[in-house]
């Protein structure tokens, strides 16, 4: 048989349901075992911070949301452009299962960037460059969710959704950089692929475990809904 | 193509004439709404005219959102915006003709008033040239971009709240550029960079943002 129809085997809503099943159970136990290794290094093994005391272990948390956040956003985005490209079910389904997700991502980070913020900036909430676009994105989800739940035809709000994913994954960067010019307080990046990290190796190693139990985890929870949705629909 | 266009704007433009208490409301609620904030907090010239940019924008805004229901409401009560669908002209060239017709009558009045909003807020008379600037290039962006959100919840009930919160948080690189190109003015700098960039999105949105309306109609209306 040709290649062709293997890689659409598992592009129908019932051939993916079992499969999205397995999937999702490893995701759930990965995540949680990493996020069990990532807590342990990040509350125990990692030294206090020189400048920031203990309070800077929100990080653990904080990071790797803020991360997942903009990730889900644009893997929402293309699953939306590919569901309205090729007609695909299943893949507008992943991005109405995504969103939820994203937007907790979203919420958690602000939250989090909140009670990192009062101990090291004296204050909740500043009016920040990236604490202001990641609020932006948190309204992006909102609408993208909002207006898919207010299409009662599936195949509309589907179609709707994508299109507004679509807008909103053009104007991201030009949201972040508008806001980036209009006023920035936060510390630059901790992290950076170009040169050597600014944090203890331990530090590191929490983080990035961390970021890996919130990969597993948006992985299984999209999964998990995906079936959800798919036995709704069908 | 070009024939078609002119169409649609001479008869949007006819029908909003004809209905002028419709355009006289948006233009009335941008004036109250930037009254309604000496009212809130104060009315101290000095922290007036540092608002002031930000009120106005903020106004507009608004104002503008406020308007875009009708946009294609109307035109999809009465079957007018199906037979433009199934008609020979390019549906992007058409809606673009419709972002136009919106803009003359919900923008183009926001940047003539703006100066009497000025005036309320004591802002320096060199200012006004670069407030007016600033809202002609952004305010077609907000028509623009909000049609999209138009076209995605024709129909839909809660439209007008779910309009905003799909639209509103696109206007901010707008509502950032414009309203700093004033403040850049009141500091003595050259606002150009921010005008200059208001120009950028104009242009990108009035190229793209035609064919989105376009796909957001067949969405809508299928």
């Amino acid at each position: 048989m040709s290649a062709a129809i293997k890689w659409f085997w598992f592009a129908s809503p019932q051939t993916f349901f079992p499969l999205a099943g397995a999937i999702a159970r490893a995701c759930w136990v990965g995540a949680a075992l990493l996020a069990l290794a990532g807590l342990y290094v990040g509350f125990f093994v990692a030294p206090t911070d020189a400048q920031q005391g203990e309070a800077y272990r929100i990080i653990f948390i904080h990071v790797p949301a803020a991360w997942m956040s903009m990730f889900l956003y644009v893997v929402m985005a293309l699953w939306a452009a590919l569901g309205l490209a090729f007609n695909t079910r299943l893949s507008s389904m992943m991005a109405s299962a995504i969103a939820p997700t994203g937007a907790l991502m979203t919420f958690l980070a602000l939250w989090t960037g909140a009670l990192w913020g009062r101990p090291t900036w004296g204050a909740y909430w500043v009016w920040d460059a990236r604490l202001t676009s990641e609020l932006i994105l948190l309204f992006l989800y909102l609408g993208f969710m909002a207006l898919q739940a207010a299409i009662d035809d599936p195949r509309r709000a589907d179609r709707a959704g994508a299109l507004l994913a679509i807008v909103g994954v053009v104007n991201v960067p030009i949201i972040y950089y508008s806001v980036q010019w209009w006023n920035t307080l936060h510390q630059g990046a901790s992290v950076s692929l170009t040169k050597s990290p600014s944090m203890a190796a331990t530090m590191l190693a929490g983080m990035l475990l961390m970021a890996l139990a919130l990969w597993l985890y948006s992985i299984a929870a999209s999964l998990t809904r995906v079936r959800r949705i798919i036995r709704e629909r069908q | 193509m070009i024939a078609a266009a002119r169409c649609v704007v001479r008869r949007d433009l006819l029908l909003a004439l004809r209905r002028r208490s419709d355009v006289a409301t948006a233009l009335l609620f941008f004036v109250i709404v930037a009254s309604l904030f000496p009212l809130g907090v104060g009315a101290e010239p000095n922290l007036l005219r540092a608002l002031a940019p930000g009120v106005i924008w903020v106004a507009a805004l608004l104002s503008s959102m406020l308007s875009l229901g009708r946009l294609f409401a109307a035109d999809h009560a009465d079957g007018t915006l199906e037979q433009l669908l199934l008609g020979a002209a390019p549906l992007g060239v058409v809606t673009a003709a419709k972002v136009l017709a919106h803009w003359l009558v919900a923008g183009l009045p926001l940047v003539a008033i703006a100066p009497l909003l000025a005036l309320q807020y004591d802002l320096p008379v060199s200012l006004y040239g670069t407030l007016a600037l600033s809202l002609l290039l952004g305010t077609p962006v907000l028509s623009l971009i909000g049609a999209i959100g138009a076209a995605l919840t024709l129909g839909l009930r809660g439209g007008g709240v779910l309009l905003a919160l799909l639209v509103l948080p696109l206007y901010v690189p707008v509502l950032i550029f414009g309203a700093g190109s004033v403040d850049m003015a009141a500091a003595g700098l050259s606002p150009q960079g921010q005008l200059q960039l208001l120009a950028a999105l104009l242009v990108v949105s009035a190229a793209f943002a035609p064919w989105a309306i376009a796909a957001a109609l067949r969405i809508s209306t299928e």
